[in-house]
């Protein structure tokens, strides 16, 4: 394995997120944070919502921040590099073999969610508070949750990256990434679907309903959650079965 | 270590839509197995055999769609032969990508710069890339910016650069690590005539320091200009190969009249076969002949006088000299520009 190579197409990826940092950061919290304001905030504080909402929602804000980040982080530029662009030709063509090049792109996808999600914490906490009841009693079973989500938004983005074409973004977003964050119990624990059985189930097919009831059960364990266990398998399975499948639609994109 | 290029009879046949810049090939029907819906069949290359020397220059020549993109692309890793095999030096590019990706610089015939970078960075991240230090990575990315008449816009991003500067910013990159062999797929597409003049000049002083470069091309003065030893490709075979000279010396007679008449008949093509100095003598329609010999001009008179002895019609004459263009319309009955 040439290491030197990979830490060079991670240095350039850094670099790139470096030189667009402003239009990124407003990309990535804008939304959420409008999203915290109205519905933690305005909605709690008019009476509309209970005041433990703020506590719920924090974590799915983060999931959402995280997901968001990796998704767009990965699978944007390779839909444009491998279709229009093509500038990851260059990179292919470094002496490295090319299944290296989806995993640093995941590496640098993963980076950039963990630093989105520690990054809207204290944002959403501030325009959150006061009421908002976080208590992390493992902060490593949190890293450990942290990272997978992290990894889950990467693979994601390197397995919808590596199957779209550049003409479905519009529908990438509005068919996939869309129902996804709504069906994902980010805006509610996946308990309050108890009312509705059927849907409760057929969500668990979502990864980003274990995201976010992992975030939940590390951040705020005092509120009902999915166990942590299924969490933990849940996410390993979905990270296991999104990297599989990235890493062969990148081969397959990347010699024809 | 100088390393060669050698193919031994390469095969590439698409079942879909053959990616952009690696098209060529052409149909060769459906193929119905197991009762599945047939899928077209697109053969890009049929059989490509080539050696070509450490330290030589040279060229795939050929029309649009004849395969030499996908030659270069299988010779670069980027493109899987169906069958045949591909060396660069003593490494099997196939079995030794990572080997082969060490050896070999690629310009591809569309621009494919890192647009999120600098000129400066593009240069300076491929060196990271390939190892080189970041010493050797600024003083080599400075003297190629310099070399290539970038250093004025150096440390802009290449957004908007225009299609030559591109051009010679891909070429530069391609040099960055000193690749022992350069591929340039359609290398002065697109580019004015000064700086395919200095794109020349740079492709001889690399060669002349030892390394192996192949380029594809369809443009004949180019692949004259520059080669010590060219290959004419046309669907996805190799129909000709040699010096220039030698090619061109191929030639019936060297010289080519394109002849149209009102119509034409067996008996005036035969008495064209007839005239001094005439070699061969092809109709290539109803109205029209290609006559190959031995001289151009002097020939005119006596073909129109030829005709009119007949009562047909000379409409057009057209005289090539002797050129690789006549070489390939001797093979395939088609024009490189077709």
């Amino acid at each position: 394995m040439n290491w030197k190579a990979f830490f060079a197409m991670l240095a350039r990826d850094a670099h790139v997120a470096r030189r667009n940092f402003v239009a990124l950061l407003f990309q990535t919290f804008l939304q959420p944070l409008m999203f915290v304001f109205i519905f933690g905030r305005v909605m709690v504080g008019s009476g509309y919502m209970p005041p433990s909402y703020k506590s719920l929602l924090l974590p799915g804000i983060m999931a959402i921040c995280m997901v968001g980040t990796g998704i767009w982080a990965v699978a944007m530029p390779l839909i444009a590099e491998f279709q229009f662009t093509r500038e990851i030709e260059d990179r292919l063509l470094a002496p490295m073999e090319i299944s290296w090049l989806a995993i640093e792109k995941v590496v640098a996808g993963t980076l950039q969610a963990l630093a989105a999600g520690f990054m809207v914490i204290p944002a959403a906490w501030l325009l959150l508070r006061p009421g908002v009841d976080l208590n992390v009693p493992h902060p490593l079973l949190f890293a450990i949750v942290a990272v997978l989500v992290a990894v889950f938004s990467a693979t994601g983005g390197l397995a919808l990256g590596c199957s779209m074409q550049q003409t479905h973004i519009g529908l990438m977003f509005s068919l996939i990434v869309a129902p996804m964050i709504f069906f994902g119990c980010t805006y509610y624990p996946w308990s309050a679907l108890e009312k509705f059985p059927i849907m409760q189930k057929a969500v668990l097919v979502n990864p980003l309903v274990y995201a976010s009831e992992g975030l939940r059960a590390t951040m705020i364990p005092q509120f009902p959650h999915l166990p942590l266990i299924a969490v933990l398998l849940g996410l390993v399975f979905f990270n296991a079965l999104l990297l599989t499948i990235g890493l062969r639609n990148f081969h397959d994109k990347s010699v024809s | 270590m100088v390393a060669g290029i050698r193919t031994v009879d390469l095969r590439k046949v698409y079942s879909s839509a053959p990616p952009a810049a690696a098209t060529g090939g052409f149909s060769s029907g459906p193929s119905k197995a197991k009762g599945q819906q047939p899928k077209p069949q697109i053969v890009a290359l049929d059989g490509i055999s080539l050696n070509i020397l450490p330290g030589e220059i040279f060229c795939l020549l050929g029309p649009n769609g004849a395969g030499k993109s996908t030659t270069v692309g299988v010779l670069t890793t980027r493109v899987r032969p169906t069958s045949g095999q591909a060396f660069i030096g003593d490494h099997d590019v196939w079995k030794t990508q990572v080997a082969v990706k060490r050896l070999i610089g690629v310009v591809a015939q569309r621009p494919n710069l890192d647009f999120s970078l600098t000129a400066r960075e593009i240069l300076t991240f491929h060196g990271a890339y390939f190892g080189l230090s970041s010493q050797e990575r600024a003083k080599r990315a400075e003297s190629l910016l310099e070399r290539f008449k970038l250093t004025d816009r150096a440390d802009q991003m290449v957004r908007g650069f225009s299609g030559g500067m591109m051009q010679r910013l891909s070429i530069a990159r391609a040099m960055m690590h000193d690749p022992q062999v350069l591929f340039l797929d359609e290398p002065s597409a697109g580019l004015d005539p000064q700086t395919r003049l200095l794109l020349w000049e740079i492709v001889r002083e690399y060669n002349q320091s030892g390394k192996t470069i192949l380029l594809t091309t369809h443009n004949m003065e180019e692949a004259d200009a520059l080669c010590k030893r060219l290959a004419i490709i046309d669907h996805g075979r190799v129909i000709a190969l040699g010096t220039p000279q030698e090619l061109k010396a191929s030639v019936p007679g060297g010289y080519l009249l394109r002849l149209r008449f009102g119509v034409h008949s067996p008996d005036l093509l035969h008495r064209l076969q007839g005239l001094s100095g005439v070699r061969e003598v092809r109709a290539t329609d109803g109205s029209s002949a290609d006559l190959y010999a031995d001289r151009g001009g002097p020939l005119v008179a006596e073909v129109a006088n030829l005709a009119a002895t007949a009562g047909v019609e000379l409409c057009d004459v057209h005289i090539s000299e002797p050129s690789l263009e006549n070489l390939f319309l001797h093979h395939t009955g088609r024009s490189l520009r077709e």
